[in-house]
């Protein structure tokens, strides 16, 4: 994401330059031949920003067709088949009937909503201090061996397939927790999910956050100093509330990756479809389960609309933590004139 | 200028390979990224049948003799076929149906057949809407679409399917009978101690609640009780709920009799005092069993017809049933009535 707005940059950034550039070889070209200015223009300017143009209009009209197409197919749940969004939400009672035309059965996912809500808040309880502390040894206490050594290794980190996450969780965590905990159906529970969900936002909320502490002005820690303060004092009283909002921003990103993470969770969640007990209890949650049933529903029928609604639930919830960050980085980090 | 020449160059062909990857990515993704998984899953199943062909084939000892009668005539009308045929549904049919594609691929060297996964109600929404020229499904056409798409569908049963309940090869449990089975599925038994077993707790696996699998057995071992999937561990695929039951003592699911060739980390159980194979299926004794279904739009295509008289036919039989399935033309008269009456 972080890589994407930076190309943006650049390209208007040269783009502003182009024309300095034309005005010069478009007074040489003019000296052999005026007529030919038309195509020139064509080929130095208009072709490549026509490109870059219908390159961005491809992705804004790509971006809204997938939104309205969950829009429609979502809201079927509630047009076609009557259902409330309160009994979606809240209830349940989750007995989709599955063929083309049939309906009356329920599809309350408060279940699964539940689930999501359950092991994305664990996992980010139990990383963030972890990562804002790993963020802050990397950039204010060993910025040398931090830019060397640990920002790569934890950049290795966001690049390692979920499925291999989930696969490790599998292997090592949920006999792990069978062994130690002996709870009554296995190690698979809301306990393993959450760990491997926190292991996996992880290098994203430290890498967003270590950049937001880079970025505090020099000016702020020099003044620290100045009156004396210890350099713990300036990390925890300066540094750190003014990067608070790009902090957010990293918490709210990693938040969104542990939404809509499927694969590494149902590996280790159990995907009973019961509120759990406790920590040690298996659940379910939104994506496991479209995921589980997506390929065999009949389409257009009752359960395949209702996992459609998930669907939409899952795009709404991103949405929102899209407006979140805008939100918060738009109060932005305090600035100081040079 | 030659500078500015190259940039635009460049920028132009980086812009036509874009656009190319693009319109590949968008042709094929909806076929393929489905299948990757199941067909690298059922290549390691075709691996292991060919090892184990021999010990299955006792399993069949008086079709044993009318298969090779029959194989001769079956070689000489399948000659000089060609075309394309796709196929794609069943996850339990995918190693059949790709063990078939590949054999008969051999004796007609002109015919291309692609099988792909994707469940039961994708293969028949795409055979229904022209996508696929063959659409496999556990379940009747009826049930997954509405009544005017399933109407122009011709259905080929071409194998039978036997379900087993499973479970932990260290559990002392051989049979069950149906009503603690029920008792069990339906999570008012929670012990082991309670069926005749050592005093563990029972760990529920089970499928999805659109599964063919969960399905079949729902119908023909619970007589139509509704599992309690609110106690119980939900597993996306039959691989999965075997390693499951593999790493729990006091587990118990139930899968195809296709997954337990060569199995011996997990142990079916019998249900009434009958074991769970191919023969008692046969004969009518043993209930939890269902056709698998290949569905062509109209008549299908002459490959397609090929193919479905292929993997249904005696010539492919004994590989058929070194793999776990049943041969659909062995089913007794007992065993067809048993299973229409419930």
């Amino acid at each position: 994401m972080e890589s994407t707005i930076l190309n943006f940059g650049t390209q208007a950034d040269a783009a502003e330059h182009w024309p300095a550039a034309f005005k010069r070889e478009d007074s040489m070209a003019n000296v052999h031949a005026s007529k030919k200015t038309k195509g020139y223009y064509f080929r130095k300017e208009y072709l490549g920003r026509g490109i870059a143009t219908g390159c961005g209009l491809f992705i804004i009209i790509l971006t809204l067709a997938i939104g309205a197409f969950l829009l429609v197919r979502g809201t079927g749940t509630f047009t076609r088949f009557h259902h409330s969004i309160l009994e979606f939400l809240f209830s349940s009672d989750w007995s989709p009937v599955d063929t083309a035309t049939g309906s009356g059965g329920g599809v309350g996912a408060a279940v699964f909503i539940a689930g999501s809500l359950l092991t994305c808040g664990l996992a980010l309880l139990m990383i963030t201090p972890f990562a804002i502390g790993a963020a802050i040894f990397m950039t204010e206490i060993a910025p040398k061996a931090g830019e060397r050594i640990f920002r790569p290794a934890v950049e290795i980190f966001v690049g390692i397939p979920s499925v291999v996450y989930g696969w490790i969780g599998l292997t090592v965590l949920v006999p792990w927790i069978k062994n130690v905990f002996h709870p009554k159906m296995g190690g698979y529970s809301v306990l393993a999910a959450s760990i491997v969900l926190a292991v996996m936002i992880f290098p994203t909320i430290t890498t967003v956050a270590a950049d937001a502490i880079r970025s505090t002005p020099e000016a702020f820690r020099k003044a620290g100093y100045g009156l004396g303060s210890t350099r713990w004092q300036v990390i925890y009283r300066i540094v750190l509330p003014a990067s608070r909002s790009g902090i957010m921003t990293g918490i709210i990103l990693g938040l969104a990756r542990a939404f809509g993470e499927a694969l590494a969770v149902a590996m280790v969640i159990g995907k009973t479809r019961a509120f759990p007990k406790n920590l040690l209890s298996p659940t379910n949650n939104l994506t496991a389960e479209i995921a589980a049933d997506m390929g065999n529903t009949a389409s257009g029928g009752e359960a395949n609309m209702a996992l459609w609604t998930m669907a939409l639930l899952l795009f709404l919830i991103s949405m929102l933590f899209i407006f979140l960050i805008h939100l918060i980085s738009g109060k932005g980090i305090p600035q100081v004139e040079n | 200028m030659k500078n500015q020449f190259v940039k635009k160059l460049s920028a132009v062909s980086s812009a036509a390979v874009m656009a190319a990857a693009l319109l590949a990515g968008c042709g094929s993704s909806s076929q393929t990224a489905a299948s990757t998984a199941p067909a690298a899953a059922s290549t390691e199943a075709a691996a292991q049948t060919a090892s184990t062909e021999a010990a299955a084939q006792t399993a069949s000892t008086g079709a044993a003799a009318d298969t090779a009668s029959s194989t001769a005539a079956a070689a000489s009308s399948a000659a000089a076929v060609s075309g394309e045929v796709t196929a794609a549904g069943s996850s339990a049919l995918l190693p059949l149906a790709q063990a078939a594609a590949e054999s008969f691929m051999k004796e007609n060297p002109d015919c291309v057949i692609t099988v792909n996964g994707g469940g039961s109600g994708e293969g028949l929404k795409q055979v229904a809407d022209g996508s696929v020229d063959i659409g496999d499904s556990d379940v009747f056409a009826e049930e997954k679409l509405d009544a005017d798409a399933a109407a122009k569908l011709v259905d080929h049963e071409v194998c039978t399917i036997t379900m087993a309940p499973v479970v932990n090869a260290s559990l002392d449990i051989d049979s069950l009978t149906t009503d603690q089975l029920i008792s069990i599925f339906t999570g008012k038994t929670t012990n082991w101690k309670d069926v005749g077993g050592p005093d563990e707790d029972i760990v529920l696996v089970t499928r999805p609640s659109s599964s063919g699998t969960r399905a079949l057995f729902k119908q023909y071992a619970l007589n139509g009780e509704e599992e309690a999937s609110n106690e119980s561990l939900e597993t996306d695929d039959s691989g999965t709920l075997l390693q499951t039951i593999e790493q729990n003592e006091g587990a118990i699911g139930y899968v195809a009799l296709s997954y337990l060739v060569n199995n011996t980390d997990v142990k079916a159980v019998g249900i009434d005092g009958v074991a769970p194979t191919l023969e008692n299926t046969y004969n009518g004794t043993y209930k939890v069993w269902g056709y698998e279904h290949m569905y062509t739009n109209g008549e299908g295509s002459d490959a397609a017809q090929a193919f479905i008289n292929y993997i249904s036919g005696d010539a492919f039989a004994d590989q058929l049933e070194g793999m776990g399935y049943g041969v659909a033309s062995k089913m007794s008269d007992e065993a067809k009535k048993a299973h229409d009456a419930q």
